[in-house]
């Protein structure tokens, strides 16, 4: 899959773990992270993500393989000399010390002076906007705010990679949309490198740089956000990053122009990802908002479907249309909610269509 | 212009529940009272009081309010005019037991001074003394004038090994009869060395209990309840077949070659060490462990991550968040172990006596109630202070029991 994981500034290269020597969680690992790089392992909890997570920050050891940082090996690098800083799930601020003792714990382990320490704490809590909280408690912050203290202290000893283990998920939305962006912005500022956890696909697509798509250990697509929503190469994929639509096919044609043929008889546009040859059976996913049901929107001669409105519901920016199509009772569009858009009603019917690019015939069945 | 103010309506409003609450702890109330603040006070009570003389004795003790100073004629004919009466009311052994805590030998002094109070002829000043010898004693007449009132320190100075000579200055008693003070310093230090003990046994299991899996963590726990739920002297008494002289330890130590003679370890303080941290360990392992548990492995981990070395971490991080489990555990011990009694009377000998052995001593045997008073609240007191000093260095409400 990867020809050449190369001299990244860190490489999982052939890793594996297993807990107990029976099943492995992490099945063939090969990765490459560039300086600087955002990047994230989005997964389902079960998939392998954390547990690579905490094989670079030292706290799992692989059962084989290399895992690299900066070209050095560190497979046998105790935690504490890998010089990397991490922002856990729950914070991990330790209770019985003020938000300054806490961002001097690392630069005092290291053995920094106290003018030097008192100078790096400082710079840190003005980065994250605390500067006022350095004599309070973390008991007595809210959740946002010790999110951003964990943040400074894995920040305070200007670490070169910063891992994050789903740091976000304790916090309600609105918070959590914000910490992102300042999250982006320091990583942006700093230019640091940053591993980022999370099963989030909303955060893992506005954040990172590439995103490394785990399921069941391994990695099922590494790729930049926009390229893994529009192009994604099989159907976990397609299935775990927005909302898909699937229609089972044969298919009909390869070649300029591929074909599917449902089990329906209809024919539709797609393009083939994983299936090459003819009379294939397989699974088209096509993104809801990538269905037309107007002629003038779909490209000449596509081929449309009937389709029966079942439901519409009003979402504000977008009205989501649940749809009869091809024996399917949930085939969804939505469509946007503009000045002159057309109110369809339930009871009506349309013909839908879409861009052959955006209908991708996934994995063989 | 609501009319009631607010705060009334409010008070209306609850006082109904508020009673209904009452009622449903009076039940708890009375118990605590009958089975805890009574006996306590009784107790405290005894300690200070003791009417055996000022009730039977009443004309002497008339006398000593009157005069200061050594006895006359009058105060000779008063302690034969009591001890005619005492003989009427057959009080002479209660008198005597009374003024016997305090100068020994006494009682057999009353008792014969009582059967022999009518046949003799004033003036009692020569015929008393005539009689027995020791009736001039003027620490006895101290004595006698300090049990005249039926309230009295005496108790608690005896319980710190002082005592009144015959001018009622309070002074050392001789070397050879005080006990009490070494034994309250040899129970607090014992108790000290037992609650050091269990933390350092107890700290690691406790760990080791908050971090292993659940199923794991359960069967340890058995292991570690066990001894609760097997008899205090059945326990004691394994020990006593483990380490007396032919017992399983020494016989082994000697096989291996180990040692040649065979070790005391029992029926002395090695004995009562070895198994009242056997007994105790259970309490220090569960406030830590309760404080343990919840501590989420991510601290350390975070520590480990922000460059500490496990050492640092665990002394930085982890230490600091078990203090409270320490306080209580050690709290929680040390007072069990000051006033234990059990064990120490089984496996303690005669070196391995706990002050609480003495109390028991004066309850059974001596049955001087009001020194084992004065002593169990001397105790008491220490207990308190030790509890005040804990809540000023580390805080009570920082202390978590389980």
């Amino acid at each position: 899959m990867v020809a050449d994981i190369g001299d990244g500034f860190v490489v999982f290269d052939h890793v594996q773990k297993s807990y107990d020597g029976e099943t492995l969680v992490v099945k063939d690992l090969n990765l490459s992270i560039a300086k600087g790089e955002f990047l994230t392992m989005l997964g389902p909890s079960g998939s392998g993500k954390t547990t690579c997570l905490m094989m670079l920050a030292g706290f799992e050891t692989a059962t084989a393989g290399d895992i690299r940082l900066d070209g050095r090996p560190i497979n046998a690098v105790p935690p504490h000399k890998r010089g990397i800083g991490m922002v856990f799930q729950n914070y991990a601020l330790f209770p019985h010390m003020t938000v300054a003792e806490n961002l001097a714990f690392p630069l005092e382990v290291r053995g920094i002076g106290k003018s030097e320490r008192e100078a790096k704490i400082t710079r840190a809590l003005d980065m994250v906007q605390m500067g006022a909280f350095g004599a309070r408690r973390p008991a007595q912050l809210s959740g946002g705010q010790q999110q951003r203290i964990a943040l400074a202290r894995a920040l305070v000893f200007d670490p070169k990679l910063v891992l994050m283990d789903e740091p976000l998920g304790a916090l309600d939305k609105q918070l959590r949309e914000h910490m992102q962006f300042e999250i982006k912005r320091l990583h942006d500022d700093l230019g640091i490198t940053v591993v980022y956890v999370t099963h989030d696909q909303g955060e893992a697509l506005t954040m990172s740089d590439r995103i490394a798509v785990f399921n069941d250990g391994r990695i099922q697509q590494l790729a930049p956000p926009a390229a893994l929503y529009e192009t994604p190469e099989n159907l976990f994929v397609a299935s775990f990053i927005g909302e898909n639509n699937r229609l089972e096919g044969t298919i009909e044609e390869v070649g300029p122009r591929s074909l599917v043929r449902l089990q329906t008889g209809e024919l539709i546009d797609a393009t083939p990802v994983n299936v090459h040859r003819k009379g294939q059976r397989t699974i088209v996913s096509i993104r809801p908002e990538r269905v037309e049901f107007k002629p003038d929107m779909m490209p000449a001669n596509a081929h449309t479907l009937d389709a029966r409105v079942l439901e519409v519901v009003y979402m504000g920016d977008i009205l989501r249309t649940r749809l009869a199509v091809a024996g399917s009772d949930d085939f969804i569009m939505k469509c946007r909610n503009t000045i002159g858009q057309t109110r369809l009603e339930p009871g009506q019917t349309v013909r839908i269509g879409w861009h052959p690019a955006d209908a991708r015939a996934l994995d063989p069945l | 212009m609501e009319g009631r103010p607010l705060k009334q309506a409010l008070a209306r409003a609850q006082s109904r529940a508020k009673r209904r609450a009452l009622l449903l702890v009076v039940p708890l109330l009375l118990f605590i009272v009958v089975t805890f603040v009574a006996p306590i006070g009784q107790m405290l009570l005894r300690s200070v009081h003791n009417d055996a003389f000022a009730r039977n004795m009443p004309n002497v003790g008339a006398w000593f309010a009157e005069n200061d100073g050594a006895p006359d004629e009058a105060a000779y004919s008063a302690l034969v005019a009591d001890l005619r009466l005492a003989r009427e009311n057959r009080t002479a052994g209660e008198v005597g037991t009374r003024i016997n805590y305090e100068l020994g030998g006494t009682r057999s002094l009353f008792t014969s001074g009582a059967r022999g109070a009518d046949d003799l002829e004033p003036p009692f000043a020569t015929s008393l003394v005539e009689d027995d010898a020791k009736w001039a004693d003027p620490q006895l007449w101290q004595v006698m004038r300090t049990a005249s009132h039926a309230y009295t320190a005496s108790f608690y100075l005896a319980a710190l090994d002082l005592t009144r000579d015959g001018d009622g200055n309070i002074v050392r008693v001789p070397e050879g009869r005080a006990v009490y003070l070494s034994l309250f310093a040899k129970t607090f230090a014992l108790s000290a060395l037992i609650t050091a003990i269990c933390l350092l046994l107890g700290y690691p299991v406790a760990h080791l209990l908050a971090t292993l899996p659940l199923a794991k963590s359960n069967l340890l726990m058995i292991l570690v309840l066990l001894p609760f739920w097997t008899s205090l002297l059945v326990r004691t008494t394994s020990w006593m077949v483990l380490l007396q002289e032919q017992g399983v330890i020494n016989n082994t130590l000697v096989a291996t070659g180990i040692t040649d003679t065979r070790l005391p370890m029992i029926y002395n303080q090695t004995g009562t060490v070895i198994a009242m941290v056997h007994i105790l360990l259970p309490f220090m392992i569960l406030p830590l462990y309760s404080v343990m548990r919840p501590i989420r492995p991510h601290y350390v981990r975070a520590a480990r991550s922000l460059g500490a070395t496990s050492w640092t971490a665990f002394r930085r991080v982890y230490l600091p968040q078990t203090v409270p489990g320490i306080g209580a555990g050690a709290l929680l011990v040390f007072i069990l172990a000051v006033g234990y009694y059990i064990t120490p009377a089984l496996v303690g000998g005669a070196s391995g006596q706990l002050i609480s052995n003495l109390i028991a001593y004066h309850m059974q045997d001596s049955l001087n109630w009001s020194m084992a008073a004065a002593l169990a609240a001397i105790l008491l007191a220490a207990v308190l202070l030790l509890y005040w000093l804990y809540d000023r260095l580390i805080g009570i409400d920082n202390m978590k029991l389980g």
